[in-house]
């Protein structure tokens, strides 16, 4: 960089030499040491959580993941029911969201008039801001009672008698469960899904969309067969961000979720999720006891399955949007 | 009917379905906010200021629990934002292309999507046992690693907006690279970064899962960092679950505290954000 300088200003940048020559290395190696802080940090956290837990994985073994008993009186934990129920929950949200997400993408990139794209856009991304906790009492004071007064009670008339598919639809409507957990986390992670369809549509090429309608496509049509096809990857991507997210809800779904260790395929049964099982049994549990080690077994494993949604989700959105 | 006509009567049903999920996504917003000001509106009085939580009939307030949340978030701001704030730089500055950026970028991603609970069971392992109490401390500093990520993840970008050539001015005016840093490229980012350190604020005011098992909630009136702390996000917790009307109430008035001031902020910096785009 010296060659390119002349005269006064080589003479110039020599004599603030020593004040760079010392404070530089500092202020990089500050720099470098928040960048490798946040790396440590990651493998801290699930370092913590695995010893913390280890003397859980010790005494089950690792039937500790699938077992289905949760007894705090006999002493005997197993994880099978938090992870079914935090994988269930998560799925019914992604599968509420997604069509939603699909439809307000298309919304928001083709038929909304120019100037009401931000506005909404940003309307909808505030459902994002609002916190876990509001969702929480949200869905436990008005929708737990909508969902057990109009929803389940139909539902269980009409495709409970059903064989196979209506084990999903079985038992007393009690409002709180699985599918209300799913709805408001459908609701919570909609914003997610939806502002990263956005942003993968809007960098499709708008030649290749220009030359379907050439031929003719409708709106729908270009939507369909060139955008989203176009875009894929990172929408799959978005959607893994979503289940991720919702895979790690706790306060929203420990609200309306009901709280029970059993397991039941039913939509309208109470159930638990990792998350929720954590925060409710927690406070019960003292500190070096069985049941916590438990607890953070069951936080080491909710960490690995949200790592690994999280990570691929990561890669499929920046494999795209990078090429 | 013909193909044609079938094409556009499908065209149009996607149309009318798509504009239907926006118009119910705003509802939905709308909806969350009536129920908040209908039931928070008639219990925010002055004695939700002024007096601190007391037993259900006792007429008590959330002093202590506004108070204890915004002690806890000032720490952790202090704690978060200087490490934030490098390690944006770092990704920005010397972190493009590498290995070791691409991976702290990556961790960092994973960080800000991490269930928050996580957080929470982390810091009780890594302060909370080993101290051996619930402390502020611990809160603060769970609430220091949620923001962290979104600190990083905004300074980077918003650096990224900065022209190199401000940058390649500053160097050949022979200043060394932390001036070029703090008074060329932070400057210039300046409203950028604080829009990032409002949206972390706004993040961490509302987390409750974090708090659950670090600074577990105080129901008198302290504000020492080294026993447990009363906060906003836990007091509804504890209040919306109670079977008191008054309790539920004053639930009812902390969120709707707690989600105006975070929508407030959100709104804000959104609007710095798109002038600065």
């Amino acid at each position: 960089m010296d060659a390119t300088l002349t005269g006064n200003q080589a003479a110039m940048a020599a004599a603030r030499k020593p004040t760079g020559r010392l404070s530089d290395p500092i202020f990089v190696g500050l720099l470098w040491t928040s960048g490798i802080f946040v790396l440590i940090l990651l493998g801290l956290i699930i370092a913590m959580l695995f010893e913390g837990g280890l003397p859980a994985l010790r005494e089950f073994g690792l039937s500790f993941i699938w077992s289905t008993t949760w007894n705090p009186v006999t002493e005997v934990f197993g994880a099978g029911v938090m992870v079914f129920g935090t994988v269930f929950s998560a799925v019914i949200a992604v599968i509420i969201a997604l069509p939603l997400s699909f439809g307000i993408a298309f919304f928001l990139t083709e038929i909304a008039p120019q100037q009401l794209r931000r506005p909404i856009g940003v309307a909808i991304q505030l459902l994002a801001a609002i916190p876990s906790i509001i969702y929480g009492m949200w869905g436990f004071f008005v929708i737990v009672p909508l969902m057990a007064a109009y929803v389940q009670p139909p539902l269980i008339e009409w495709l409970g008698p059903i064989p196979v598919l209506g084990a999903l639809f079985q038992g007393p409507p009690l409002g709180a469960g699985m599918l209300t957990a799913g709805l408001i986390m459908a609701i919570m992670i909609l914003p997610f899904i939806t502002a990263m369809f956005v942003e993968v549509l809007e960098s499709v090429p708008p030649m290749i969309k220009e030359s379907a309608y050439g031929v003719g496509a409708t709106t729908y049509e270009v939507y369909r067969n060139v955008s989203v096809p176009y875009g894929r990857t990172a929408m799959v991507g978005a959607v893994m961000l979503g289940l991720g997210r919702a895979l790690g809800e706790t306060m929203a779904v420990t609200f309306v979720i009901g709280n029970a260790t059993r397991m039941s395929v039913s939509l309208f049964a109470p159930g638990a999720t990792i998350a929720s099982t954590i925060a409710n049994e927690f406070p019960e549990a003292s500190n070096g006891s069985l049941k916590l080690q438990s607890l953070l077994e069951l936080g080491f494993i909710l960490f690995v399955i949200s790592f690994i949604v999280l990570a691929l989700s990561r890669l499929l959105v920046r494999s795209k949007l990078k090429g | 009917m013909s193909s044609l006509a079938r094409r556009r009567a499908t065209d149009y049903t996607v149309k009318v379905i798509s504009t239907g999920f926006a118009a119910l996504s705003l509802v939905l917003l709308a909806w969350i906010l009536w129920t908040l000001v209908a039931r928070g509106l008639p219990a925010l009085g002055p004695h939700v200021f002024t007096k601190i939580t007391a037993p259900p009939g006792a007429g008590g307030g959330l002093l202590n629990a506004i108070v204890g949340s915004l002690i806890q978030i000032s720490v952790a701001l202090v704690i978060g934002t200087p490490i934030g704030l490098m390690c944006g730089t770092f990704l920005a500055e010397h972190g493009k292309n590498t290995q070791i950026g691409n991976a702290v970028r990556f961790v960092n991603d994973v960080l800000l999507s991490a269930p928050s609970i996580l957080i929470g069971l982390f810091v009780y392992q890594l302060m909370v046992v080993p101290i051996g109490g619930f402390s502020g401390w611990a809160g603060s500093f769970a609430l220091a690693i949620i923001i962290i990520p979104v600190v990083v993840r905004t300074t980077e970008d918003m650096l990224n907006l900065v022209p190199i050539g401000l940058r390649e001015a500053a160097f050949a005016l022979g200043a060394p690279a932390w001036k070029v840093v703090t008074l060329v490229t932070w400057r210039a980012a300046r409203a950028g970064i604080v829009t990032g350190i409002l949206l972390a604020v706004a993040r961490a005011a509302g987390e409750t899962a974090p708090l659950l098992f670090t600074s577990l909630g105080n129901n008198g009136w302290s504000l020492d960092l080294g026993v447990p702390m009363a906060s906003l996000p836990i007091a509804i917790y504890q209040y919306a679950a109670s079977p008191f009307e008054d309790w539920v109430a004053l639930a009812w008035a902390g969120a709707l505290i707690i989600t105006v001031g975070v929508l407030t902020l959100n709104i804000l910096s959104r609007l710095v954000l798109a002038k600065m785009k």
